[in-house]
């Protein structure tokens, strides 16, 4: 792969993006106020439940809120880059268009992941990393580099799996077409990320680690920021994201197979 | 403005019934991007949370069930619909028919929870497998007025987002404004907790809002926990009224305000 022409096509597909989006001005600051809106709901539920108890699954409410911090993240990823572009897979296969995508001479994955950017979910990066900034000083956690390579390290490595799930499931569209809601199923399960794994009954957390794999997501980043996690889960979390890019990508691969364009 | 006769009415729904029952897979699988509830009703008694609000587990349950009910069958998706037609001109031809393009739409959502319905049911009755003690009957008359109060939960959401959907006239693009309605809809309507477990400082206001109407108020009547009846009723016909002018009144300047594709 030739890495200085794909950056390059990069810096286009940010200046168009940006440029289209500032098109609808005001939807962008109601799209600001709604991610922190979110941010201050989801604190507020926490609130709910730290009421009358210290702990929920042994996380208690400072640990917690690390967990919120890493979600926050993870669903400003999501909304910049995976809702907007892979909600696009469906209407290329409905209208025929991915033809045009896959006469392109760059690789296909990288065009339909990479196209759109939708700026309003960096406001919520943003505010993910200030909470988990704010994290740090109430949990008392020692900066230095091997922390920092440690947290960076598995963060990327939830985006990973995070963004293979989704490029997964937008993948069946080539079978049945429309699979716009099945990314919606995804997104509601995903919504339980912003609770420790712990807090659940054991029969949902074996399907929170299995199935949809929550537990890599956002619980064990949070126990790595926190010093909780021994190196074998990160390890686990490693093997765990690499698995899940290549099968999303051979899945991918295998699928645009059994692509016919709209005509044929 | 109206012109609604049975007829139109009933042609209406068949229509849509049958439009709705073509797309069943993906009726199902909104259906199942519902179970939130159930989630949070396992954190709630995993941590034994609910000892604090004096509900039992069983309780708990039955409400949290009751809710995702309700929540089936009030959720709205009109402003999307709405934005999309407007944005590639398809209303123009529904405003030259006798009839409010909003009637299309409300049969629609009707039909689709038809379709919608045996899905639930089937949940439920997965849930129940799983949770054998949690198994209630409603008396009749709780059931019809859970019902009555699930639709009117149902025509508030609707006239709100009629109403934001109307914005698409002047904006373009509306559904951002729903998404941020959405977000106190999430958290205070008692879909993820339920209100009597807000601490005070938010339960001194909330009850003036609507959000409380829409989801907790029929859940806890369909589950039989404590409710205030007269209130819950009295509030959900407020703001109706409420609403129902602001549409009528948001439409009108919003069909002079609209220019075809085109013109």
């Amino acid at each position: 792969m030739n890495t200085k022409k794909y950056m390059k096509i990069y810096s286009l597909f940010l200046y168009t993006s940006i440029a289209t989006e500032l098109e609808y001005k005001t939807n962008v600051i109601i799209d600001f106020v709604t991610a922190i809106l979110s941010l201050v709901g989801s604190l507020f539920l926490l609130t709910i439940f730290f009421q009358n108890t210290d702990k929920i699954g042994g996380w208690n409410f400072e640990q917690a809120l690390v967990i919120q911090g890493i979600y926050t993240i993870l669903n400003g990823v999501t909304n910049t880059w995976f809702n907007p572009n892979l909600t696009e897979i469906v209407k290329h296969i409905r209208e025929g268009t991915l033809d045009f995508v896959l006469l392109k001479p760059i690789d296909s994955q990288f065009f339909i992941s990479l196209k759109k950017l939708a700026p309003s979910g960096i406001l919520e990066i943003i505010l993910g990393f200030a909470l988990l900034f704010y994290c740090i000083s109430i949990n008392k956690i020692n900066i230095n580099l091997w922390f920092l390579f440690l947290s960076f390290t598995t963060l990327f490595c939830s985006i990973v799996i995070l963004y293979s799930l989704w490029f997964l499931i937008s993948t069946t569209t080539i079978w049945f077409v429309k699979t716009w809601n099945a990314t919606e199923v995804l997104r509601s399960f995903l919504y339980l990320g912003r609770f420790p794994l712990n807090s659940f009954s054991l029969s949902l957390r074996i399907f929170f680690s299995i199935f949809i794999p929550i537990a890599f997501i956002t619980t064990i980043p949070s126990e790595v920021f926190l010093g909780l996690a021994g190196l074998w889960k990160i390890l686990l979390e490693l093997v765990v994201s690499g698995i899940f890019f290549i099968v999303s990508r051979r899945f991918w691969l295998f699928a645009l197979k059994y692509y016919t364009s709209a005509s044929s | 403005m109206f012109n609604l006769n049975k007829n139109k009415l009933t042609t209406l729904l068949k229509v849509q019934y049958s439009n709705m029952l073509e797309y069943r897979v993906e009726i199902a699988l909104w259906a199942i991007s519902g179970i939130i509830p159930f989630f949070m009703l396992n954190i709630w008694t995993s941590n034994n949370l609910n000892e604090s609000i004096n509900l039992s587990n069983v309780m708990l349950s039955r409400y949290f069930l009751s809710a995702f009910f309700v929540r089936q069958f009030s959720v709205v998706w009109v402003v999307f619909t709405f934005e999309e037609d407007a944005l590639l001109g398809k209303i123009s031809p529904y405003l030259i028919q006798p009839l409010n393009p909003f009637f299309r739409y409300f049969a629609q959502h009707i039909a689709e929870q038809i379709t919608r319905f045996p899905f639930a049911i089937l949940i439920a009755l997965i849930f129940f497998l799983l949770n054998p003690e949690s198994i209630w009957i409603p008396s009749l008359g709780l059931f019809l007025l859970s019902c009555l109060s699930t639709f009117l939960s149902f025509l508030i959401q609707f006239l709100i987002q009629s109403i934001i959907a109307c914005l698409c006239f002047w904006t373009e693009k509306a559904s951002s404004i729903e998404r941020l309605l959405f977000i106190p809809t999430l958290f205070l309507s008692g879909l993820l907790a339920p209100v009597i477990s807000f601490p005070e400082y938010v339960k001194s206001w909330i009850y003036i809002t609507p959000f409380p109407y829409l989801i907790d108020f029929p859940a806890n009547l369909l589950s039989g926990n404590n409710t205030n009846l007269i209130a819950g009723f009295a509030m959900q016909i407020i703001w109706i009224s409420v609403l129902f002018p602001i549409f009528k009144k948001t439409w009108s300047l919003g069909t002079k305000k609209y220019t075809a594709m085109g013109s």
